[in-house]
This record gives C-alpha cells, structure tokens and sequence, in this order.
C-alpha cells in the first residue's frame, strides 16, 4: 500500500508521469510523444477512438513494449522514483506493483477462482515457501498459504463469486471473468491498476457493478487506477481525469466536464462537424465502434 | 472403478432399426466407398505391392498384391460400416460386425489355417486387431440401439463422440479423486511383487524396466504435464546422468583413470552427483531456449538431444565413443553388493557383509535390490510432483502453461519458472539414467536415441498430461505388454506412433487427463473435506 | 590451384545437397504458414518418395531397359504422384480434426505419425539399407589438377549434378509461378491470412489446405528421387535427420516464407558440406543444430520472414 495519508487530499500527488512517450513498429508511428500524469487514489481513463494507440501505452506501461522514446517514472512516497521503461514487464509487476487486466481477458482458464487468485501472491509465496526447498518438507509455508486464502477470500467476496472459489475459472460467466481478473490484479496489491477495457461486453447491470467496484477500489485501497475505455458512462461517471488520445497523440487532457467541451474531442469523435447534443451522440459512437473489436493498436 | 462408470444399459425399448428420416444419397455413398478404395490402393500399391527384397549382388522386387487387395477390402468393410452408422443401420452394423469378429476370434483360436498372411503383419496380430475393430463397431453399434431405444430419438453421429469424452472425463476425475487408495494399491501391489509366487526372474527384470520407465515418465511429465514444456530431448538428461553416474563409478572409466582412480566411486555418492549433472544441464540448455514458444522449443530440444548422443559419439577421450563405458558396479547396501554381474572370481574374493552374516547370494538378490531401489527412486519422483504442485512454484507451472503473458503481468518470472522445472525434470531424468548405468552395467551413445524421448513422451501422452496414475497405466501398456509378448515386440514402436496419433485425436490433454484443483477453500463438496483434499494428487 | 578446386567441389557438393534440403524445407514451409503447425512427419514423406523412386526405378529395370531419361521422368511423376497421396492422407487422416487445437497437440500427433510411418515403412520394406546402383554416370570435368601429395585431382561437375541443379530450379520457377500467377495460390495466400475470411469469401479452405500437402509432399518426394540418385541408398530412417534439417532451412530461411526455405536449405547444404570438408566430419550435424538454435534465440523470424509483434 501506498502507506498513510499525511496531509494529501486526493489528486495532489503524480504517481505516473508518462513524459514524451513514442513507440514506433518499423515505419508506424503508434504512439507519438504523449506525455501526462496519473495521481495517486485517482481514477485516470484514457479514450479514444479505435487505433488511436491506447493499448500500446499500455503495453509500454507494463514492459510488454519497449518504448522507442520516453520516460515513464513512478513515485512513491518516500521511494526513489522507479523508471519503468527500464524494466522487464514480470519486474514492472513485481518491483514497481504496476498491475493490469487485458482487453481479451487472460485468466488462467484450467485452473480454479481460488487458484487464480493465490497465483496473484507468488512472489510473497514463493519467498515464504523458502524457494521451494523448504516448502518441500512442509516448514512453516502453510500460514502463508492461509493468508494468501485469506486475501483471496476477501476479494472473492468484493466481487460476489466466493462460493464458485473451487471452480474453473473458464466456467464464468465473461463479466465475472472480468472481474476476476481485476479481482486477480489486486491480489497483487498494486500501487497502480491499469485496466485495459474492463466495460467491455458487459451489459448495463454489470456496468454499474463494475463502476462499484473500481470506486470501492480508489476509495478504500486507495491506489491509482489507470482505464482504457470506450463505455462514456464508465468515464463520464467514475473518471477524475481523462485523456483522450487520437492518431497516437494527445488531443485533450483534463476533468470529464472539460473534456466532454473540449472541441478538439468533439472533431475527433464527430469528424469536422460540431453537435449540440454531444455526449449521447459519443456514446452512441463509441458503442458502435467498440462493438467491432479493437485493431492491434488501438 | 469399472462398476463406477459403466453406464447403467436398460433394455431397448422398441425396435429402432430404421433409417434415420434422411434421404440416403446412394450415388453419394458409392462415391464415398469408391474414394476410399482409391486412397487405399493409392497408398498401399506402392510400399505394400512392392517389396524390396536383399538378393546376391542387389536387390529385387516381390509382389504382394494379395495384401493390397485385402487392405482395400479391409478398407471398404470398415468404411461401409462408418457409414450405415451414419446413416442409422445400427442393428446391420451390430450384427455384421459382431458376426465378423465373432468368425475371427473363432479361426484363430481354433485353427485359423483358412485365413492367409496378410499386409506386413503376422496374420495372427493382425486379425487379433481386426477381431477388436470390428467388435468395437459392434459394441458401438449396440449402444446406439439401446440409446435409441431408451430416449426414442435416434441421436446424430456426434453426439457418441462426446459421450465417449464425457466417460473418460469421469474415468479421469474417479481415478484422480481415489488416487490415494489406487496409489495405496499399486504400492502395496508393487512391494509385494518380487515376493508373490510365480514371479520369476524375468518378470522381475519386466518389473524393474517399467519402474524405470515410470520414474522417467514422472520427471518428464514435470517438464511437458506440469509447466506444459514440450521436450523432445528428454533422454539427453537421462544420458548426462548415466554418463555422469559411469564416469565415476566405474574402474574402467578414462576420466577416474586419468584422476589416478583404480576403483570407482559408490552407487550412493554418484547418484546424487549424477542428478546434478543432469540438473545443471538442463538449466544450461534451458536458459537460452526457453523463451522460444512452445514448437520451437519442442523442436530445439529434439536438436540438443541430438547434440549430446553425437558428442557421446565422438567426444572418444571421455566417452570411449561408440564402445562405451562397461563394468559400471551394481549398487551396494549395507556392503551387500549385487555384483553378481561381475565375474565368479571378483566375487570370491570379496568379502562383504553378506558373506559375513552367511547369507546366500543369487541373482534373483540382485535383481530384487535393484527393484526396490528404482521403487524407491520412482515414489520420490512421484512424491516430488504431488507435493511441489500445492507449492507457489508448481502452481506458477501451471499458471504458465495455462497463459504466460498473464503470468508476466503478475510478476512471475517465466524464464526462472521455466528454468526450474526444467531443471527438475532433468535432474530425475539424470536420477534415472543413473540406475540405467547401474542396472545395465554399460552405457553406450546408442541406448540415448530420440527414439527413447519419444517413447517417453508416449507414456506421459497416453496417461495424460499431468495424471500421476496415468502415466503407471501407459507404462505398463507400452512397456510391461511388448515385454510380455515379445512376439508384438516389431510393432511396439508403430503402436506407439499410432496411439500418439489417435489419443491426440480423441482426447488432447491424454487419456487419463483430469485435474484437480490444488488448493480448495471449500473443501470437496460432500467427501471428507480438506483434509482428504489436501492428501490427494 | 588445389584449393580452389578442393572448394569448387565442395561447392558443388553443397548445392546439391541444399538442393534437397530446399525442396523438403518448402514443404515445412507451406504447411507452417497455412495452418501455423510443424508437420514433424514430413521428413518421413521425403523417406516415402525415395523408397516410392526405387520401387519404380526396380520396375522399371525389371520391365526391360527403358531410355534413361524417359526412365527419370516416369519414375518422378510416378514418385510425385504416390508421395503426394502419403501426403494428403496424412492432413486427411492425422490434421485436419487438430486445426482448432493448441500448437502442442498437433505437433505430438505429427510427431506420432513420424513415428508410425518409420516403423510402416520398416515392418513392410525390412530394416536393411537398400541400395540403387548409380543411374547417370559420367560429367564435365572443370578443373584439373594435383592435390598435395602430387596426385591428380579432377575437378567434374556430374551429368548428374547438372540434372539435379536444373530440376531443382525448374521446379522452384514453377511453383513459384503456381503461387504467385494462379488462383490456387491466391487462395493459398488468402487462407495463411485468415482462414475463416478465406472461407466466408468461397475459398474452400479444406481442399486449399489439401492442396498444400499435395504440394509439399510431391516436392519431397523429388527431392527424395534427387537423393536416391546422388547417395544412391536409402533405409527407413533417412527422413529423420533430413526432415530436421530441411525443417532447421526453413527457420533459418524464415519460416513461412517461400524464397526463405529455398535460401535456408542452400545455406544449410552448403554450411554442412563446407563445416564436413574443412572443420570436422563428426560434428557436422552439431554444426546445424547449433544454427537452429542460434537462429531461434537471436533471429526467430530467420533471414526472410516476417516480423511477429506478440499482441496482448
């Protein structure tokens, strides 16, 4: 955790700063020097149209790519700042706890809720297991192993899927595959979350439910989170801050009733003609849009 | 175990032999026999017609054209039968198939002179096989019929498919569920072996074999069943460790020679010594190669396999090459030697604590010791496996086999995961191929072919991937079997490949495949809860 | 002058020898693009279409002499013609159920058919080598010369060899053609695209992928003749080590690339023949294996394929 609240109020303190990021694949240009920050217990969402690069700052992110120019620092209270374009993605999660959920979701399907779960906590695990050896012969692993339930059973419980804790991941149905996997990402106990279109194919009723959760996350475990998403009434209601991305760079950065004015936005979500009624008119796009699946960039 | 999953066969309730209300596309059908006859003959006229035959001074050729004709007779039988299924002539199929293996079983146990040799086989396997097909459609035919009869509905042609799936899968999770009293069983079963009456030395020699093939079966089944690793070259680690394990227990080895070493060092001492060697090389070949996705891997492997026998091959200083490095001592316990397999005269002029105490000494000692010892080496494989799946590193196999990228992004390190099972596997493999060089006594590049991975990996595919009992069940199949019957010994290998194919087919994760959950938060629902849970594979 | 001519004759050698290591790669090649699976049994189709080439080379010989080249003519469209149905029996019978399987799958039910077809092949031919004694003799001699010891050291480029170098790139201009100019090979591109795209648009996907068996194995099965020609003995073992080499051609090459196989199987002829003739005899093998390992660590995508960006 990020340790005790001394004074900041919400907002104040950048946890992610993402300065001049650009990633080029051969001669495309996928992301072209976008910089903005992430405070800490903030909720920061990232839209744009399809292809407009969010993904690929996400996998700069989390060391799935690395990027071609940029800086992306994460600070702590009280810890040197960690440079994250630095690392390999396995140290990204277990040194910086930077956590992420993927827009296909990516449970271990074979393996049961509760075991996706304790998998989350393999590194405090494996260093209670004492690497294996003394796991082995059974010394002193099991408490750990008990706290790691515990926690296990804890987040089971924030998202309603404790009894099925012994089935088969893969026998959800996809919302509360979605958020086990989110479920799955805090067992890491992150200092950021980033979320890679957790809306997506839900229905309205698990919407809501998932705007629940992502708030109880903010609120009570008091981490940043960082969303990729095309759902505007997940945005628009949950959201601190946005950034809107197009064509790999940065068009609007700013608290969703500025960016929901914002004329750059508009264009890029309406073409060149500007509307009135433009919030419906977004959502009513971007569902269009999402509905057909996301490119390799987007 | 068989009671429990037969099911529960009711009388057929009225007569359900009609065709399905489906037009029957005659010409589609003479098509479809016509096809399949081509194809055979195609296939079959060149390698089967034609047998190229050793004569003085070259080679000549032998027609075999009455083995053609039978295979596409043999061809269109079993295709006609395919389709009357399909097309709902199940109670034609059930009593000409019953008829036809019926009529085998008789000529061969009564006789059989009417029937020639046909294709490569020995006539009598081959209509053994054909008496099985031909019963199999008759079984298959029959439970159709009753099905039919029960629900009314004359079903389609898929639905038998995943019935059978659905049955394995139950065979699957009661076996594994009842692992400990299996386990308990076949360990009963195996200690008692060597004592019960009418085992000889050669089933006792069988015996040792299979143990070694399921301790190899085990470590391999760490490596593909666990972490889900394709390694083709499994055998090198079997090789590193009896090559590890005669290098220094033998008095004949160059490398003791070279140390000034007139006596090899003990079977106890060079086990562990060998594990690690194999250990160690597997880290060694793994640390570059395990990024690779999985085919590649599979395939690298298989080439550093290679790699090893050739070196083996030609690296002559240290490996006496082709010849290989003999008079590897028996294992000793307790100064009871089984050195029996040395020479009349080392063995008066030892004097061991056996001879002290005045015990006899005979071959069948020997034979026993080194049974119990591959028993011992095989349950701490085992043991290792059961155990290490419920520690955060078994689980982070899995959790790799199942989705690397998700792995990553919780910070499990794949290469160091990887590196790990890698290394276990191989170190078992090297503990195995230790008690090889020990049983044998000699070690030669040639007993470490591909063909050995492959048959390992045969075991841990027709078990199941991941199925500890799996693997004892294709052990004794496909090892205990040919041993048995040596006379199907030449088609060991085709048998091999064959349900390779076919259990990849029908059942890809094998066919014993079911897997527990390895930690449960709300015990087994309605049995002996936690505990038992925790006990079981 | 010895050692130009000690290399000129390694050269030779390699281009023959890679000449069938690229005809058997492109096989590997097809298969992988199309269906993105390792047909581990094609090295055993190759061992098919040398046994299949003898066969009808000894019929042929027991039929009365026929004029040689008319005689290699029937004996590569009768060995093209029986491979070619090895082939497409085994996508029919082994691979085509296993499309929508994991990777591993389908490569332990190819491994199994490799397996299986070894010990076929065996059980019906016996295990002993069988020879073909040599069919064209004779050639240009090139260089003339004497080696160290002062003895006469001659140079040639076989008749035969001419007829291997020539086929081999007459087949590759051919099937280059059927991919790039018909409308099979429209199709085939379509389906290593995107298969169920290639389907909704009419492509019939299973006869394409049918298809590609039917190619590869007919090209094995020519290089299988090349073999029985130039080594002039083969056993039911051969395919293995060719088929892993012909596969480590393709990697190198790039797998899924069609100019990367024929490159691949050149640079492994050439580098095994090269590596046998002035390194180390024994080690040969090692020496390729080495570079299939390189490849795959530092150049997974090989000299000509394509980049692969793992999407998450």
């Amino acid at each position: 955790m990020t340790g005790p609240a001394n004074g900041h109020g919400p907002g104040e303190r950048p946890l992610l700063t993402v300065e001049h990021l650009t990633m080029r694949f051969g001669g495309l240009v996928a992301i072209d020097d976008v910089s903005f920050q992430a405070a800490d217990r903030e909720i920061t969402a990232i839209i744009g149209p399809n292809g407009a690069g969010k993904t690929t700052v996400f996998n700069c992110l989390t060391g799935f790519y690395k990027p071609t120019v940029g800086r992306l620092t994460l600070e702590l209270e009280g810890h040197p700042p960690i440079f994250l374009e630095r690392m390999e993605g396995f140290r990204i999660a277990s040194r910086a706890r930077v956590a992420r959920t993927f827009q296909n979701i990516r449970l271990f399907p074979k393996m049961t809720l509760l075991e996706n779960l304790v998998v989350a906590q393999h590194n405090k695990l494996m260093r209670a297991s004492g690497y294996t050896v003394r796991g082995l012969f059974g010394f002193g692993y099991r408490q750990e192993e008990e706290k790691a339930v515990d926690r296990a059973r804890y987040w089971l419980e924030q998202i309603g899927l404790v009894d099925r804790a012994d089935d088969d991941a893969d026998s959800l149905p996809y919302g509360d595959q979605r958020r086990l996997e989110i479920a799955r990402a805090m067992c890491t106990e992150p200092v950021l979350l980033c979320l890679d279109e957790p809306a997506a194919g839900l229905n309205p009723r698990e919407s809501a439910d998932l705007n629940d959760l992502l708030t109880f996350i903010r609120n009570e475990h008091r981490i940043g989170i960082l969303l990729i998403e095309h759902d505007m009434s997940v945005v628009m209601q949950i959201s601190d801050r946005i950034v809107v991305l197009d064509y790999g760079r940065k068009i609007s950065d700013g608290d969703p009733e500025f960016v929901r004015q914002d004329p750059a936005v508009i264009r890029a979500y309406l073409g060149e003609e500007e509307e009135e009624d433009l919030p419906d008119i977004v959502k009513q796009d971007l569902s269009t849009d999402g509905a057909g699946g996301a490119g390799a960039l987007s | 175990m068989a009671a429990n999953i037969a099911p529960a066969s009711r009388p057929a309730g009225r007569p359900v032999d009609r065709p399905v209300d489906r037009p029957v596309d005659r010409r589609g059908i003479l098509i479809e026999l016509g096809g399949t006859a081509l194809v055979v003959f195609a296939l079959t006229v060149s390698l089967v017609g034609f047998h190229i035959k050793d004569i003085s001074g070259g080679i000549t050729l032998d027609l075999r054209f009455v083995d053609v004709a039978s295979a596409v007779a043999i061809a269109l039988v079993v295709r006609g039968w395919t389709i009357l299924m399909r097309h709902g002539y199940h109670r034609v199929v059930a009593i000409s198939a019953a008829a036809v293996a019926a009529l085998l079983v008789v000529s061969l146990l009564f006789g059989g002179a009417g029937v020639q040799p046909w294709l490569p086989f020995k006539a009598e396997l081959l209509q053994w096989l054909l008496a099985v097909l031909s019963a199999g459609f008759a079984i298959g035919a029959g439970l159709r019929i009753s099905r039919d009869g029960r629900s009314g509905v004359a079903g389609h042609d898929g639905a038998a498919l995943d019935e059978q799936d659905a049955l394995m899968d139950r065979v699957g999770a009661h076996v594994q569920r009842n692992s400990l009293w299996i386990g308990g069983v076949l360990f009963a079963a195996a200690a008692c072996f060597p004592f019960m009456p009418g085992v000889n030395l050669q089933y006792l020699d069988i015996g040792v074999l299979v143990l070694t093939y399921i301790m190899l079966g085990w470590g391999l089944n760490i490596v593909v069943g666990l972490a889900g690793l394709l390694d083709l070259g499994y055998v090198a680690f079997y090789a590193v460790g009896a090559y590890s394990f005669a290098l220094f227990a033998s008095p004949d080895s160059p490398l003791l020679q070279d140390l000034g070493l007139t006596e090899g060092i003990s079977f106890w001492l060079c086990l562990p010594f060998a594990g690690l060697m194999a250990a160690l090389a597997g880290v060694a070949l793994g640390f570059p190669v395990l990024r690779l996705r999985g085919d590649y891997l599979a395939i690298v492997t298989l080439g550093f396999g290679e790699m090893i026998r050739v070196t083996l091959l030609n690296f002559y200083s240290l490996t006496k090459g082709p010849d290989g490095i003999s008079n590897i001592p028996p294992p000793s316990l307790l100064g009871y030697s089984t050195q029996s397999k040395m020479d009349e005269e080392t063995l008066q002029n030892t004097t061991e604590f056996h001879t002290a105490m005045g015990w006899d000494f005979n071959q069948a000692d020997t034979t026993i010791l080194l049974y119990f010892v591959i028993l011992a080496m095989a349950l701490t494989t085992n043991f290792f496996t059961v155990r290490v799946r419920k520690l955060p590193v078994g689980r982070a196999w899995e959790a790799l086999r199942e989705d690397e990228v998700a792995c990553r992004s919780l910070g499990i390190n794949p290469t160091n995961t990887k590196l790990t099972a890698f290394g276990f596997g191989a170190m078992f493999g090297g503990f195995a191929g230790s008690f090889f060089a020990t049983r044998q006594t000699f070690v030669s590049p040639e007993s470490f072919t591909f063909i050995e991975s492959a048959v390992i990996l045969a075991i841990v595919v027709l078990g199941g991937f991941g199925s500890q009992i799996g693997v004892v069940v294709a052990a004794f199949l496909l090892i205990g079997l040919p041993e048995i019957f040596r006379e199907v010994q030449e088609y060991r290998m085709l048998f091999f490949g064959g349900s390779m194919v076919l259990i990849m087919l029908w059942r890809p994760a094998g066919l014993l495949a079911h897997r527990e959950p390895t930690i449960r938060m709300h015990g087994r629902k309605g049995r002996g809860g936690r505990a038992e849970a925790d006990r079981a594979t | 002058m010895y050692h130009v001519a000690y290399f000129l004759d390694q050269l030779i050698n390699g281009v023959t020898l890679g000449a069938i290591y690229g005809l058997v790669a492109i096989g590997y090649t097809m298969v992988y693009g199309i269906i993105g699976m390792i047909n581990f049994a094609h090295g055993e189709i190759f061992m098919i279409g040398t046994f299949v080439s003898l066969i009808v080379f000894l019929l042929l010989g027991l039929a009365g002499g026929v004029w040689l080249p008319l005689a290699i003519l029937i004996v590569l469209l009768a060995a093209m013609l029986f491979t070619a149905i090895y082939g497409w029996t085994l996508e029919r019978v082994a691979y085509r159920r296993l499309r929508a399987s994991p990777r591993l799958a389908a490569l332990i039910t190819a491994i199994g058919m490799s397996i299986f077809l070894q010990n076929y092949v065996q059980l019906l031919q016996g295990a002993r080598n069988k020879p073909l004694p040599p069919q064209i003799t004779g050639g240009v001699e090139v260089v003339n010369t004497t080696n160290r010891a002062g003895e006469a050291y001659a140079v040639s480029l076989s008749f035969l060899q001419i007829l291997i170098i020539v086929l081999t790139i007459v087949l590759m201009v051919v099937f280059t053609l059927l991919i790039t100019r018909t409308a099979l090979g429209r199709a085939q591109r379509a389906c290593e695209q995107d298969r169920g795209m290639a389907a909704l648009l009419g492509i019939n996907v299973d006869r394409t992928i049918s298809l590609t068996f039917v190619i590869g194995a007919s090209l094995a099965a020519v290089a299988g003749l090349i073999f029985m020609l130039r080594y002039g003995a083969t056993d039911f073992f051969v395919g293995f080590l060719t088929g892993l080499k012909a596969f480590t051609a393709a990697v190198l090459g790039g797998i899924g690339s069609l100019p990367g196989a024929m490159l691949g199987g050149l640079l492994i002829g050439l580098i095994e023949v090269f590596f046998a003739g002035y390194f180390n005899l024994e080690y040969k093998d090692v020496a390729t294996f080495t570079i299939l390992v390189l490849v795959l660590i530092f150049r997974p995508t090989g000299l000509l394929g394509k980049p692969d960006i793992e999407k998450v």
